[in-house]
């Protein structure tokens, strides 16, 4: 197996070891701890009056909004990494390219200012 | 240089899983002893624990212990599977997160050359156990909290790459290793007296940063996700015992691993001055001089964490959108500037 796919195999594994950690945690604990049901302890805590109505309620669409702008802004910076790293074989080209990038960018984000959408409602 | 002795793949991979564990968990519990036992209570004129152990330093084994005896309980009308799975995840994104930082010229886990981008990539993972916790939990209590997690961690995740863009462009490298280098061989304008921490060229870009990750670390004063006053323990709220503390491991563990991160990218990593960086010694020292960078950039999270009151949820988001968002992308542009007149 080539080094580059080796170093990537070290990814997974350490991956499994933080199932490893849980599970053990977990396991260990599972020997040490009591276990005594009752109905009463599995109500959800709502400051210890009974709860009401459904838990899988609606949530509201300002965290849609805000979820859809890290997404925009997540990409553009997709984008500006590989030329952060390869900015000085570009020169002043790259410079002037990145710029009027980011400047569209910064637009953007001022639209989104001015439509009052980055309010927190 | 290597070490003396060839070891096979699997060998060195065993090491570095054994050394991995160590390098979650030491530095996770030295912060939670050091700074959320003693220096919390110092800063409120108490002594903090002082039964287990010489000066409490036993205190975190006895909190592990008795954690570990405490009943498991799942709500009734939670998703069971989901619930259970939460805490795996974001141990995962923890686990992968230390991945990426090198303790010496040889002293790595894994050597990649998209390693700063690996980092930011799996430290959004957890964004999605919080959530899972969050949901599966089947408490009002719990959405909120988990709604409001990831409507900050994504909104402190952009400030976060985008300070970290800054140090991209002064190194020329996405290879953790290679930014600890050129931090070692760097100048300042000419002067390479002590290299070039990027500390001082990158200010601005380690304030955001540290303010970002305060916020990914939803430590006050950003902690509206799991505000007690507010929203009883947020996300927490229905998790009790084993799985309540694994969620409190992992916190601190990232708040260990991103202050190496921070320490890796702005203060130099395991470099100090006056030692040639490929010096064979840094593979021996470099981990401690690393822990004690980690330690100082660690004392001015908690410190903030102490002293600030917590934030409304509006003021938090304008804060990432309107103040860090602009002036990090204002960074970008002068560091492009320097970096190609100079």
């Amino acid at each position: 197996m080539s080094d580059f796919l080796r170093s990537w195999l070290v990814l997974v594994v350490f991956a499994g070891l933080a199932v490893l950690l849980v599970s053990a945690f977990l396991g260990l604990g599972s020997l040490l701890r009591p276990s005594r049901d009752t109905p009463q302890k599995t109500i959800n805590y709502e400051s210890g009056v009974d709860p009401q109505g459904d838990m899988w309620a609606q949530s509201n669409i300002r965290y849609y909004v805000f979820a859809l702008m890290f997404v925009l802004f997540d990409v553009e910076t997709v984008f500006i990494f590989p030329w952060a790293t390869r900015l000085e074989v570009y020169g002043v080209f790259g410079l002037v390219e990145m710029a009027i990038f980011i400047f569209i960018l910064a637009l953007g984000l001022f639209y989104a200012w001015r439509k009052r959408l980055l309010r927190w409602v | 240089m290597t070490f003396a002795v060839e070891l096979a793949w699997w060998q060195q991979t065993g090491i570095r899983a054994v050394v991995g564990l160590l390098a979650v968990l030491l530095p996770a519990g030295t912060l939670v002893y050091l700074f959320l036992f003693k220096m919390m209570s110092f800063m409120q004129s108490r002594l903090g624990p002082m039964e287990a152990g010489p000066y409490g330093s036993l205190q975190l084994l006895a909190e592990v212990g008795k954690f570990l005896q405490k009943e498991d309980i799942i709500p009734r009308k939670a998703d069971r599977i989901v619930f259970k799975a939460a805490p795996f995840v974001v141990l995962i994104s923890t686990f992968l997160l230390v991945l990426v930082i090198p303790a010496g010229p040889d002293a790595w886990f894994i050597d990649v050359d998209t390693g700063i981008f690996l980092a930011l990539a799996v430290s959004s993972i957890s964004v999605i156990g919080i959530l899972m916790a969050g949901w599966a939990s089947s408490s009002k209590y719990s959405l909120m909290g988990g709604l409001r997690a990831a409507g900050q961690l994504v909104a402190y995740e952009l400030p976060l790459v985008l300070a970290v863009m800054g140090v991209v462009i002064q190194a020329g490298t996405l290879n953790v290793q290679d930014i600890v280098m050129a931090q070692a061989t760097g100048e300042i304008f000419g002067w390479g007296g002590i290299g070039n921490p990027f500390i001082f060229t990158q200010f601005l870009g380690f304030a955001i940063f540290l303010v970002a990750v305060q916020a990914e670390l939803t430590q006050p004063p950003f902690d509206m996700p799991v505000a007690e006053s507010e929203i009883v323990t947020g996300y927490l709220t229905e998790y009790t015992g084993l799985r309540f503390l694994l969620f409190f491991i992992g916190e601190f563990a990232t708040a260990g691993i991103f202050s190496a991160l921070a320490a890796t990218l702005f203060l130099g990593g395991w470099y100090v001055p006056g030692i040639d960086p490929t010096n064979d010694l840094f593979n021996v020292l470099g981990p401690a001089i690393l822990l004690g960078k980690v330690v100082l950039v660690a004392f001015l999270i908690f410190w903030f964490r102490f002293t600030y009151p917590r934030f409304r949820e509006d003021q938090l988001q304008q804060l990432a959108w309107k103040v860090l968002i602009p002036l990090s992308l204002a960074n970008i542009v002068v560091t492009g500037i320097l970096k190609v007149v100079f």
